[in-house]
């Protein structure tokens, strides 16, 4: 009860940091599209990604400092950055042969 | 196959660490195979829970379920190694003595194991649910490499307990006098590790800020996805490019766990009878 009740003050946390910048990225055929996005430098952005694929998916890139499941057929919200100019990869953990992918700071 | 044993291989080998550091750091105690064996098979029931309820957890929290729900257990494995390593303080001096005349076991150690059966069975389901999620997505996927699937797994889990075994048996090793010390040593490195990587989790949610990030990037040296670094994030959570929140949270419990052992020393001592 308490991991609940903790979960609700956490997530009403996280609508005071509501960040600017969104993005959509599709996973199908365990690929991501667009697999290169772009975003503004310095500045913290949101990712939505939708996994078309029947099976889970881990986004994950070392680079973001992101490890992520997303349930086959899920969607998932993802915080990325403020970064510095310059590209970070990121790869579907799974199914790493043909998922992956590069974020470009600008 | 290779490929599937190499996934399950790292996702193993981390909880396997673990383990390995647990049951070493419980010497002494009697019926902990009992208690580990409990702790490893109530976390593969958990991974299983969590693989297919990821659906359902992602959604919690305004989407950040999976980030709460894994800081949530690093807090609690956290709280629960600090506990054993405070307890330990006061009975360690008791457990050595004990292991060296009888090599016997001592009877009143069911809390502390207790305990450690939680840290278990949370290292179990944090890397379980991920390698279970693989595997179902690889058996959904291919029809026709199953048989390689279950050899990869297999071959990959083996290895992982084969290190975690590894680090177990060297643990035993070590000369009674040091054995106490060097095991709260990597419990304790392996709590502020935990900690760090909570916090890792709660930057990702965006509900903490990360001060500064990355505060430095070793990734150079040693990056995270390469097993040296795979081997030290589960030992003390090494990030190569840790936010300065990490650290944080790193050196706090550190601190805080430290400080409790001393005080368990003195409030405590270990070598008068106790009056449980």
């Amino acid at each position: 009860m308490s991991r609940l009740a903790l979960a609700l003050v956490l997530s009403a946390a996280t609508v005071a940091f509501a960040a600017e910048g969104e993005f959509n990225v599709t996973l199908e055929g365990h690929k991501f599209t667009p697999d290169r996005i772009e975003i503004p430098a310095g500045k913290k952005v949101k990712f939505f990604v939708e996994n078309k694929d029947a099976t889970p998916e881990e986004f994950e890139s070392e680079a973001l400092k992101i490890e992520k499941v997303i349930p086959g057929h899920g969607k998932a919200t993802i915080y990325v950055g403020p970064l510095k100019a310059g590209e970070y990869k990121f790869v579907g953990e799974y199914n790493e042969k043909t998922a992956h992918g590069v974020v470009v700071a600008k | 196959m290779f490929g599937t044993a190499l996934i399950v291989f790292r996702e193993v080998l981390e909880a396997a660490l673990i383990v390995g550091i647990v049951a070493a750091a419980t010497r002494g105690i009697a019926g902990r195979g009992r208690w580990i064996a409990t702790g490893i098979a109530a976390g593969i029931a958990g991974s299983l829970l969590v693989a297919f309820g990821a659906q359902a957890l992602s959604q919690l929290a305004a989407g950040m379920g999976q980030e709460v729900f894994n800081a949530s257990i690093l807090g609690i494995a956290v709280a629960m190694l600090a506990w054993h390593n405070i307890w330990m303080s006061a009975h360690g001096r008791e457990l050595a003595c004990h292991a060296q005349e009888v090599g016997g076991e001592i009877r009143n150690g069911s809390k502390a194991l207790s305990v450690l059966l939680v840290v278990i069975a949370i290292a179990v389901l944090r890397e379980g649910s991920e390698t279970v999620l693989f595997l179902y997505g690889v058996a959904l996927s291919g029809g026709a490499g199953r048989a390689a699937m279950v050899t990869g797994g297999a071959l990959g889990l083996l290895g992982g307990v084969l290190v975690g075994w590894l680090l177990f048996a060297g643990l035993l090793r070590i000369p009674l006098k040091w054995f106490f010390s060097a095991t709260s040593f990597l419990v304790l490195l392996l709590a502020a590790g935990m900690a760090s990587q909570a916090a890792r989790f709660l930057i990702q949610a965006d509900m903490l800020p990360s001060l500064a990030s990355p505060l430095w990037d070793t990734s150079g040296v040693i990056s995270n996805s390469s097993m040296t670094g795979k081997a030290l994030q589960g030992l003390l959570g090494y990030d190569a490019r840790p936010a300065g929140m990490q650290i944080a949270f790193f050196l706090t419990a550190l601190v805080v766990i430290w400080a409790g052992m001393g005080w368990a020393r003195h409030r405590l001592p270990g070598n008068h009878p106790q009056t449980a």
